[in-house]
């Protein structure tokens, strides 16, 4: 029942990031484009999805736990580090950069093969660079 | 330059939202891409394999979607060697900030989180000088 409810989970989110277009790059980088020809788009793309997800997690606590009898989710931490800050900057750089952030570059895979291919397989070794030998 | 569409962004964000709530309320976790992407190269694909299973469908999706029924937005991206480089310091970045505009910027928004809450607004801000400077300064695509 758990891979039912995860193949489910994919499919809403990659037909979520198809609808909203964030699979164009230059449609991301036109969102963060304000002081050009500035796309506001994908500020609804949050609008909506916020909320929404705020319901389940509302729904989760209120329960005080999950349908599928998983353990319920606990922040692992709560203050502000370094490695947040710097690991957002260089992450909005590439998102900026790219216009892709790791959700659409998956989600593009078999539709644009080439391009979202070089991108994950760039993003691949980044994080293995940032596992192994950064953050170790 | 791409058009202002309100309503596709409403319903994909809506959807996207959709995902997140089923994976607090039914499975307790986060819906992070990043997060589940990285586990999953560490060899960890999470309880039953669900990490796995989740990934496979949001890779099918938007393929079955594109022949059943195209999209409006079309697809435009840099070169390769910028999409690479692009590529590596999202990898690094999401890593070492543990989150993406999935984790951060819905999940972690949703439960008001105060570090995706700053997460969300330094990548977001990052983002926007990057495409200045490219755009605006070097004049570089668009």
């Amino acid at each position: 029942m758990i891979r039912v409810f995860a193949l489910l989970m994919g499919a809403l989110f990659g037909a979520g990031l198809y609808v909203a277009g964030m699979t164009n790059p230059a449609k991301v980088q036109g969102f963060l484009d304000i002081t050009g020809q500035w796309d506001p788009s994908l500020i609804f793309v949050m609008a909506a999805g916020i909320p929404v997800a705020w319901v389940g997690y509302a729904l989760m606590m209120r329960r005080g736990s999950t349908v599928l009898n998983q353990p319920l989710f606990q922040a692992a931490q709560q203050h502000i580090d370094r490695p947040l800050v710097v690991g957002s900057v260089l992450f909005g750089a590439g998102w900026g950069l790219g216009g892709f952030c790791p959700g659409p570059g998956l989600a593009s895979l078999l539709l644009q093969p080439a391009t979202a291919g070089a991108f994950v397989l760039a993003m691949v070794a980044g994080m293995l660079l940032n596992d192994k030998l950064i953050s170790r | 330059m791409t058009e202002f569409t309100p309503i596709s962004a409403l319903v994909g964000g809506s959807l996207i939202g959709l995902s997140a709530a089923i994976g607090y309320l039914a499975l307790g976790k986060v819906t992070g891409i990043s997060g589940i992407f990285g586990r999953l190269l560490g060899g960890d694909m999470g309880h039953a394999q669900w990490g796995l299973w989740f990934l496979i469908g949001m890779v099918a999706m938007p393929a079955l979607m594109h022949a059943l029924m195209p999209s409006e937005h079309g697809f435009t991206a840099p070169s390769i060697g910028v999409v690479v480089l692009a590529g590596l310091l999202v990898g690094v970045g999401t890593r070492m900030g543990s989150g993406c505009t999935s984790g951060h910027g819905i999940c972690g928004m949703a439960r008001l989180s105060v570090r995706s809450i700053v997460a969300t607004c330094i990548f977001v801000g990052s983002g926007v000088v990057v495409v200045a400077f490219l755009r605006h300064v070097l004049g570089v695509f668009g």
